[in-house]
């Protein structure tokens, strides 16, 4: 009975550590989020106040939208916005087919060159961006366009040079391989037999029931994408094509060097949350999905 | 057994019976994979080879004149180091010349860098110096800022992953159990991961400011009022660690969920075994859990380490290197160099040297895994 007790109250206390802990580090992780979103409401002079007391995660005192009406004035936020969502979502769409159908043939049809293309494919998993960012500038800033006005030499400035050399992806490669090379292979012998040809046994047989594996994809590609940064600040020197991480610095330093000499942090504040928070909406409605495909970057280990 | 007769099945349809639609067959995959094929070539190998050729030459981004080639010398220009040995200045009869306060006196080190009677010297700048008794020795490099980008990158590298790695494994251990409330906590940990690292480093750019800083805040609050606030970022000793704290905060989830994914591996029936045996909690973990863990261990040490050498956006969004390169990093570099200062060749050159670098870690992890299976 005693040792019994005892054994309980070990447990108590050690649910009471465990769960205390757990609060702790949940505070670390989402404090600077709430702190930034609060303060996007809050006016300069408050919000400055406000951030040497508990009162920066609290949305108290004169709470307005005005700094978002401030931000979208000092910076075209709304042109950022529309050129990133589109160069990733033309990204992500091109790059599902043309991954996809290379994954395919890969993993269900028999061909030459299949093997080193597979070889090609495992060793590039591993070549971060980083490497070839120097070399595919000089690339790209060669390479000939047609335009409306002709051909153009030169692909800098433009939403192509955002796009084009980011469809094709390794790693997508290489989770469509692993998924369609689980398939049953006796579907598509059944097709084959009804006389079905091989892009409309991918089209029609293979695409349809792998939606888990193109929902990865897209998630992955897609916040990629999104945040990318290296690349388009050497791409996109003129406002018209840059994506909002690239327009977020610019806003930034522009509002380091102007005539006041205070930064606004309360715009700054504002564009971040504008970009922000859309994104941590989609995660919480589609959370399986994005931690699924964030568990599936761990496969290839 | 449904293998074999899967295989007999594809060989029986692709024999000799239908040569034909072999062919097509054939075709039709080339077809479906020219397109990813052809981007491949064009915006992953040929410049990953281009970066090797640009190296060897002296292309730049926009240049009136003729390409040349180089040979070594741009790597020449990036990698060389040099101990310089200097002995006390002494005058005529042979006594060590002291300064005021009664130190050692010696050369200067651009003496000898700008000295043609020392052409081996030539170009050289001082990046660190040592006293050995009487004896000085300076460590010359051609680079010095790339040396010092170099150090900061490793010195990142070294701490970012074992710590990240950790927390995400302390992480995963925490929610790996079936309790109230553990999927909340889950989604809370994991949420700075879809945020952007560029609105992180701004977040954080006020979270470290010296006046209004939040850590500034909490760090005094937490104290008493014994804290002296710190300008975080722009101290040279203080920048580095920040920016890896901040660093290990945003991404951290994913290697708690990759950390998940390995634990929820193991069989359970190991831990039953266990119990059955009278292992406590910390015997199972170690007897367990963690040879369970082995493969996901190499894969996130291998991850967080690749990452951490391309360490950059944080670096251009925070602190452009500074204060006094002391956060400089080897993409900050060629980014720098290959871009900014429109030098192709040069930037091509830390780039080769960086692949190089993550090229080793790659190997490193085939021989760890391999050790694994054999």
């Amino acid at each position: 009975m005693n040792i019994s007790l005892t054994i309980k109250n070990k447990r108590r206390l050690s649910t009471f550590v465990r769960y205390g802990l757990m609060i702790i580090l949940a505070l670390i992780f989402a404090l600077p989020i709430v702190f930034m979103i609060v303060s996007s409401f809050k006016p300069h002079f408050q919000l400055l106040q406000d951030s040497s007391s508990l009162r920066a995660f609290l949305p108290v005192g004169d709470l307005s939208v005005n700094n978002y009406f401030d931000a979208f004035a000092r910076a075209p936020i709304s042109l950022f916005v529309f050129n990133s969502v589109l160069v990733t979502l033309v990204t992500v769409t091109l790059g599902l087919l043309v991954n996809s159908m290379m994954g395919f043939a890969l993993a269900s049809m028999r061909w030459k060159g299949k093997d080193i293309m597979l070889l090609v494919i495992i060793a590039t998993l591993i070549l971060p961006f980083e490497t070839i960012a120097v070399p595919l500038l000089m690339v790209v800033s060669r390479l000939p366009w047609i335009g409306a006005g002709g051909i153009t030499q030169g692909w800098l400035n433009s939403y192509h040079v955002q796009i084009i050399p980011f469809i094709v992806d390794a790693f997508s490669i290489f989770l469509f391989v692993q998924h369609f090379k689980s398939q049953p292979y006796e579907l598509i012998e059944a097709a084959r037999m009804d006389g079905a040809g091989w892009l409309r046994i991918y089209a029609q047989v293979i695409v349809p029931i792998s939606g888990p594996v193109f929902a990865t994809a897209a998630i992955l590609r897609g916040l990629f994408m999104w945040n990318q940064y290296l690349w388009p600040i050497m791409v996109t020197q003129s406002e018209q094509y840059r994506p909002v991480m690239v327009g977020l610095g610019y806003f930034y330093q522009l509002s380091t060097s102007n005539t006041t000499g205070i930064l606004p942090w309360g715009e700054v504040m504002a564009y971040l949350s504008i970009i922000t928070i859309p994104i941590i909406v989609l995660f919480l409605v589609m959370q399986q999905a994005f931690i699924e495909s964030i568990a599936s970057t761990g496969i290839k280990g | 057994m449904a293998q074999i007769t899967k295989v007999e099945t594809r060989n029986q349809m692709r024999s000799s019976k239908w040569p034909i639609e072999r062919n097509t067959e054939a075709i039709t995959a080339w077809l479906m994979a020219s397109p990813a094929m052809i981007l491949m070539i064009l915006f992953l190998i040929i410049p990953f080879f281009l970066a090797f050729y640009f190296s060897f030459t002296n292309q730049r981004l926009i240049s009136p004149n003729p390409t040349e080639f180089l040979g070594l010398q741009n790597y020449k220009q990036l990698l060389t180091l040099k101990i310089l040995r200097l002995d006390p200045i002494k005058n005529e009869s042979g006594e060590p010349v002291l300064d005021e306060d009664g130190n050692f006196t010696y050369i200067r080190e651009r003496d000898i860098t700008r000295n043609p009677d020392y052409p081996q010297y030539a170009g050289l700048q001082r990046w660190n110096s040592w006293d050995v008794g009487k004896t000085r020795f300076t460590l010359l490099a051609s680079d010095v800022v790339f040396m010092k980008s170099l150090i900061n990158t490793l010195y990142f590298a070294i701490v970012i992953v074992p710590g990240q790695a950790g927390l995400g494994l302390i992480l995963a251990l925490l929610i790996n159990r079936r309790v109230k409330g553990v999927n909340v906590f889950r989604t809370i940990y994991f949420i700075p991961v879809v945020v952007s690292i560029v609105v992180v480093s701004i977040l954080f750019r006020f979270i470290y400011d010296g006046d209004n800083g939040l850590l500034n805040s909490a760090l005094v609050f937490i104290t008493g009022g014994a804290f002296k606030p710190i300008d975080w970022l722009a101290n040279t000793t203080t920048a580095m660690p920040a920016i890896m704290l901040m660093s290990a905060w945003q991404a951290v989830g994913i290697h708690m969920i990759i950390w998940l994914a390995g634990l929820q591996n193991i069989p359970f029936t190991l831990y039953e075994a266990a119990d059955i045996d009278g292992a406590n909690a910390f015997q199972k973990f170690l007897y367990v859990t963690w040879p369970g863990l082995h493969n996901t261990a190499v894969f996130i040490l291998v991850t967080i380490t690749i990452a951490a050498l391309g360490l950059f956006t944080q670096i251009h969004v925070m602190t452009r290197g500074g204060p006094l390169d002391s956060t400089s990093t080897v993409i900050f570099q060629a980014v720098r160099k290959g871009f900014d200062m429109q030098n192709i060749a040069y930037g091509s050159t830390i780039s080769v040297v960086f692949f190089i670098l993550v090229l080793s870690v790659a190997i490193i992890q085939r021989y760890l895994t391999r050790e694994k299976s054999s």
